[in-house]
């Protein structure tokens, strides 16, 4: 897949998007803003950064993604339709009953999912261990971990940045969702995280901040934490929440609800034209 | 009947040796069978006993320091990468303060990490009540897919360290820091989830697990001499539960004591109750921490105020066995 184009990335990125938004109005419930705003990580990810393969979700040797912050698992799911590694349609099933797609991700459901999530701050211990097991294998294969910023009012946050330094987990990137906001509101107010690179820094970590919307940004941070040697690598990227459609960016009361139809006609609408930029091909 | 009988006429060496040191045996032991194996644990590794595996396979143990959130986080980690890990804490502090962690990380994945607590029970004595683990058997059993088991001496407690490693899953090892009486001998059978029947009886059954069972032992010698036949039950494994065993024994008993150093609330003896309870209803009176936290003493001294010894032990049994002739008359 490393062929795609950044083009390629931009317009897989929305239509990701798009499902999202479908999944949502379909269910009834879940989180709409985190989704959207890492829409273009997720993307860069699965369709250009990991070495996976879709048909063989177990192989030993595939990079690990785990996902901590696990509410914004609609965009995990779509993103895993999208890459193969099950059928687009079962993601209308979010959320219901018999459906493999939990409210928040459980191990193995769909295929691809590689830890049950849903209590902040669990998903980066796993990774570490990952990594851990990695390098005791001799394995050449990463562990990237997805976290939001809020995450990082969690204690075991911290005892994990600690720990992964200590073993010089060279083989472990994490990526946080900087997106300012958590369900109380900003976190600057709610509790503050800045200077949040400084942090990270001090604990020893090689640190990155970049647009997380900016596809090749996303993708040349990810190539030069692969040529870190010696300590783990984080990547914070400034995302937008939200981002895509206009009435839902910046806003902390969408974090955990979904549209209802008419907000759903209005963002699929944004997001098939780029927001009235291009037309759209069924209009 | 089901589950092992041993002959009551055996006579066994005494052998003063903590279940802590039988899991640090095994530990090894296993290290040395199966690369996948690893240890972990947070700033306890001499006092757990993982001191000795650390120092044989250095490259397969790891500290991270006092942060037991992230000690079963990182186990869960490993697991899920085909490693076999041994976290190994206090039980207040793991299962006690990384429940969270140990619910969704490990048991809703079903993660094979063995949760290792060392210290547990009225019998840390001195420590006092923070550090005295009363409740773990309580949050470990009421989670899916977890396996609860508590040794009752060394040579039990190496056996059931390696039949954790033998099954995939996550399961509780509940552990003392005091040196204990044998109670058990090499040729003694160990098997997940299958009771051992000690001595048989007719009067009464007594059901206990961990070192405590060695009070049950001494009630029931007290008992013979009073002609009170005990029927004695070491209920190992706590989840999943022996129904086979524990049914056939009342059966012929009628009337139950269970004695466990841990809450009498959420533990073996609701266990055993909420068995015993849908298959073969019989009084049943509850040995063990009565609703209330510790506090500093001597061992025998704590399970004497609290009223886990010997003759606390045969007063409850005099108490099931005229509860039994009330229902019966």
């Amino acid at each position: 897949m490393a062929s795609i184009s950044l083009d390629e990335l931009y317009l897989k990125a929305n239509e990701i998007r798009g499902d999202v938004i479908k999944m949502l109005l379909t269910a009834g419930s879940g989180h709409s803003a985190g989704p959207l705003g890492m829409a273009d990580v997720f993307t860069a990810l699965y369709f250009h950064i990991l070495r996976i393969d879709p048909h063989n979700p177990n192989w030993e040797d595939r990079d690990r993604l785990v996902l901590s912050n696990g509410h914004i698992c609609p965009v995990l799911y779509a993103t895993l339709a999208h890459a193969g590694f099950f059928p687009k349609e079962e993601l209308q099933t979010l959320r219901k009953i018999d459906s493999r797609l939990q409210g928040h991700p459980k191990i193995g459901d769909p295929p691809g999912v590689e830890v049950s999530a849903g209590p902040l701050g669990q998903g980066i211990s796993q990774a570490i261990g990952m990594a851990l097991a990695g390098k005791l294998d001799n394995k050449d294969h990463r562990v990237y971990c997805l976290m939001s910023d809020g995450e990082h009012d969690e204690g075991q946050t911290w005892e994990a940045i600690l720990f992964a330094h200590k073993m010089k987990l060279h083989n472990l990137t994490v990526i946080i969702d900087r997106n300012n906001i958590q369900i109380d509101g900003l976190t600057e107010d709610v509790m503050p995280l800045e200077k949040l690179s400084a942090k990270y820094e001090s604990f020893g970590w090689h640190v990155l901040e970049i647009d997380g919307h900016n596809m090749e940004a996303i993708v040349n941070a990810c190539r030069e934490a692969t040529s870190v040697f010696g300590k783990p690598t984080v990547i914070i990227a400034n995302t937008i929440p939200g981002k895509g459609v206009d009435f839902m960016q910046w806003k902390p009361e969408w974090h955990g609800k979904p549209p209802n139809k008419q907000e759903a006609k209005e963002a699929l609408h944004q997001l098939r034209t780029l927001n009235g930029r291009i037309r759209a091909e069924h209009e | 009947m089901g589950g092992y009988v041993q002959n009551t006429n055996n006579v066994v060496p005494v052998i003063l040796k903590s279940t802590r040191d039988g899991f640090g045996r095994a530990l090894v032991e296993l290290g040395a069978m199966n690369a996948n194996v690893v240890a972990l644990t947070a700033d306890l590794s001499e006092s757990t006993r993982v001191e000795e595996f650390a120092a044989r396979f250095p490259e397969r143990f790891f500290d991270v320091g006092v942060a037991e959130q992230n000690l079963m986080g990182v186990s869960a980690g490993l697991a899920l990468s085909g490693k076999i890990p041994f976290a190994a804490s206090y039980g207040v502090f793991s299962p006690g303060r990384n429940w969270d962690q140990l619910r969704v990380s490990v048991c809703y994945s079903n993660a094979n990490v063995k949760i290792v607590s060392s210290h547990a029970g009225l019998m840390v004595g001195p420590d006092g009540a923070t550090h005295q683990a009363l409740e773990d058997i309580a949050i470990t059993r009421v989670l899916p897919n977890m396996t609860v088991v508590v040794p009752c001496d060394f040579l039990e407690s190496t056996k059931a360290t390696h039949a954790l490693a033998d099954f995939s899953g996550p399961a509780y090892l509940r552990l003392c820091r005091e040196p204990c009486i044998a109670l058990t001998d090499e040729s003694t059978p160990f098997s997940i989830g299958k009771a051992n029947v000690m001595q048989l009886g007719s009067d009464v059954t007594i059901i206990g697990c961990g070192p405590i069972l060695q009070e049950a032992i001494k009630a029931a010698d007290l008992l013979r001499r009073d002609s009170i036949s005990v029927e004695l039950i070491n209920l190992h494994t706590i989840k999943p539960i022996d129904v086979e065993t524990l049914t056939a024994s009342v059966k012929k008993t009628g009337c139950v004591v269970t004695v466990e150093d841990h809450q009498i609330i959420g533990g073996m003896g609701s266990a055993v109750a909420e068995s015993l309870v849908k298959n073969f209803p019989v009084p049943i009176e509850f040995i063990g921490m009565q609703d209330s936290f510790g506090e500093s003493g001597k061992p025998q001294e704590l399970l004497e105020k609290y009223g886990m010894t010997a003759h606390w032990i045969t007063r409850a049994v005099r108490q099931v066995i005229a509860r039994k002739r009330m229902v019966s008359n």
